[in-house]
């Protein structure tokens, strides 16, 4: 005969088993399948609020120029901000499947830097760089279409620096200069030229 | 901030020590003019080009040989390197004294070598070869190194006037455009790039205690001419250049200095003048002054510049350019300085250092690229920066005093690029190394031609009508640039 205390202790176990099958077999049905990594880019923060109308300087490879552009996009308030978020949308076009003037897939404005008096500072990534098309008019079309859409939509800018990962370097990519700082109404010459 | 004579910008050394540069510079440029070369003269075209050493004989890349007198394609199997001379198919094995040319054999004094793709023939061995190739006799100065293919001898005559003071009148058969030095005692002329040939005797003795004599000789692909003279003597250019009148120089004028004087090309009194702000090496005034411009062939080594298709690098591209170009502007009696000439690697303050130290007219810059056609010309767009300090100039503007000089040779190469139907723009650009350059500085990028598509880059005849075209806009504004050296 089987003793008492076993035939408790056993139907405890069982019960005990049947609990945490129940358990799990709903906690199975909470979790949702994730969806498959498609952009690894990272995306900025959508900026809210109205949108306002800005000229950005576009550069188009077939004829090799540059062309003014109105567009609209929502800016925010601050100086900073709005110099990132307007180099951001230039870059959007430039990415862009049909853009004229290719760059690299994950090229990105890390961050714009104004400081005062006049300077802005403008970090690109590395692949910014390092996946740039080389050649002269291609790299000057790409620094002075940065340079002059920001100098026409912030006031005040009379000098860029451009840097990559945060660091100084020679060239874009083996031609256009960027160990200097590029000179906005000297650039003006230049960008006349490129329309 | 940068100076010319400081490292670059937040106290890094970059160049690690501009010292260890100026010394490579002037270690480049003395190796530079000492190195062996054979020059050649022929209706086509004069040129010259390095002879490397090898197992103690002199040897010359055939290809290089006969590249500007037609059209050439060169292919290696294996040993076997074939070589295509217009219609003429020649073989030469690697290692081998073997070779045949228009189904011909024939033996080399020595062996063939083959470096890189690139054929090499014995010096001695082109009297025997380039009759094969070229259907007609050659005629070579073994010991001076100077070839010349068919009819394109100069020939002069020297005489002494009886006139007071005596002069002394030298009438060439072609013009020519020496390099003239004055050193006490005599007055030198070299003549680099016409197909000068010996009087009857190679000393020349005139009836006069000013100029008693004159001597003639060869060496290292040149012909040099030196007059004697018991007083400072000048040199004066008459009848296109086919007359050179030698006569005592003015009293108070063009003092003779002590050490030996600067080279002159084709202008017998220094015209030397300073841009305002500038301090002027001492070298500048009194050391030789060999080079009229540079030719830069962009990249190079381990930079190879753009990629214009899967096999077409842009570093090859531009050097294919750039020896062509040297050669045109040679040619023209504008002596070139090739700043790259191989498969090296310059960085940009390297190529700044060596073009400023010599002291050069013209920087011409060549890049090459697939988007769009044509050429576009370059001027520099000098970047934000302090102002130059005493004689020290800001590096990075130091072109700044030459921007007007760079930009009369840039519309003047344009204009010629135009002539000859190429689709040309001139542009600005902030780009290196034409921002730290003392000297007229444009660069030239080269696209495909209007018809054709990238490897038309790399066509013999597309590269030529370019820089004959280049050339003959520097040479349009040579006096312009000379005089502002």
């Amino acid at each position: 005969m089987i003793p008492r205390h076993l035939i408790i202790t056993v139907a405890l176990m069982l019960a005990v088993v049947l609990g945490m099958s129940v358990y799990v077999w709903r906690m199975r049905g909470r979790v949702a399948p994730s969806e498959p990594a498609t952009d690894a880019r990272p995306v900025a923060p959508p900026v809210s609020g109205p949108t306002e109308q800005v000229t950005l300087y576009v550069a188009y490879d077939d004829p090799g120029v540059l062309r003014a552009q109105s567009a609209r996009i929502p800016l925010p308030a601050g100086r900073q901000e709005r110099a990132q978020e307007l180099l951001r949308a230039l870059l959007g076009l430039y990415l862009d499947k049909s853009s004229p003037h290719p760059l690299g897939g994950g090229a990105e404005i890390l961050e714009v830097y104004l400081v005062d008096p006049g300077l802005a500072v403008i970090d690109t990534n590395a692949t910014f760089a390092d996946s740039h098309r080389s050649g002269i008019l291609v790299e000057e079309l790409t620094v002075a279409s940065l340079v002059e859409t920001l100098s026409a939509n912030i006031p005040g800018i009379t000098r860029v620096k451009i840097l990559v990962n945060g660091k100084e370097r020679d060239t874009l990519a083996g031609h256009a200069d960027l160990a200097d700082f590029y000179d906005v109404s000297a650039m003006g010459q230049m960008v006349s030229q490129l329309q | 901030m940068r100076w010319s004579s400081n490292p670059r910008s937040g106290g890094v050394l970059r160049p690690s020590s501009v010292a260890a540069l100026l010394l490579l510079s002037a270690l480049f440029l003395s190796s530079a003019a000492d190195e062996k070369r054979i020059a050649i003269y022929s209706a086509a075209a004069n040129y010259s080009l390095p002879v490397s050493e090898r197992d103690g004989r002199d040897y010359v890349g055939v290809l290089e040989v006969l590249e500007p007198l037609g059209t050439v394609g060169a292919k290696t199997e294996a040993s076997r390197w074939k070589l295509r001379y217009n219609s003429v198919e020649s073989e030469f094995t690697a290692g081998q004294t073997r070779a045949r040319i228009a189904g011909v054999d024939l033996d080399l004094p020595s062996k063939f070598l083959l470096e890189n793709g690139r054929g090499l023939v014995p010096l001695s061995s082109l009297t025997t070869l380039l009759p094969r190739f070229l259907g007609g006799p050659v005629v070579f100065h073994e010991t001076s190194r100077r070839l010349f293919i068919g009819n394109v001898a100069v020939h002069f005559t020297a005489q002494v006037s009886k006139t007071n003071p005596p002069t002394l009148v030298m009438d060439f058969t072609s013009p020519v455009n020496p390099m003239i030095a004055t050193e006490p005692g005599k007055l030198r002329m070299v003549f680099s790039h016409e197909p000068l040939v010996p009087p009857g005797s190679q000393t020349l003795t005139f009836d006069s205690k000013t100029i008693p004599s004159a001597t003639y000789q060869e060496s290292n692909g040149a012909a040099e001419i030196t007059v004697a003279g018991s007083v400072p003597l000048l040199a004066s250019f008459g009848n296109d250049g086919r007359t050179i009148t030698i006569a005592p120089a003015p009293r108070g004028a063009a003092p003779v200095p002590a050490q030996p004087a600067g080279l002159q090309a084709g202008n017998s009194v220094p015209s030397l003048q300073l841009q305002p702000g500038i301090s002027a090496p001492a070298a500048s005034l009194n050391g030789p002054v060999p080079y009229f411009a540079v030719v830069d062939a962009s990249h190079g080594g381990d930079e190879r510049g753009a990629a214009l298709s899967d096999q077409l690098a842009e570093k090859d591209v531009t050097l294919a350019f750039a020896h062509r170009l040297k050669q045109e502007l040679e040619s023209r009696g504008l002596t070139t300085l090739l700043l790259r000439d191989g498969d090296t690697t310059l960085s940009l303050d390297q190529r700044a250092i060596l073009v400023n130290k010599a002291h050069v007219a013209i920087y011409i810059c060549v890049h090459a690229t697939s988007l769009g056609n044509g050429v576009r010309v370059y001027t520099v767009l000098l970047p934000a920066s302090e102002e130059s300090r005493g004689p020290f100039l800001d590096w990075e503007t130091a072109q700044s005093g030459f921007r007007a000089a760079s930009e009369m040779a840039g519309t003047s190469l344009a204009a010629e690029l135009q002539k000859n139907q190429i689709p040309v723009r001139s542009l600005v650009a902030p780009l290196r190394p034409l921002n730290n350059i003392t000297a007229a500085a444009v660069a030239i990028e080269v696209a495909p031609p209007a018809a054709g598509g990238i490897p038309e880059l790399n066509s013999p005849e597309y590269q030529q009508l370019v820089v004959s075209s280049v050339a003959a806009g520097v040479v349009a504004v040579r006096d312009q640039l000379g005089a502002g050296r």
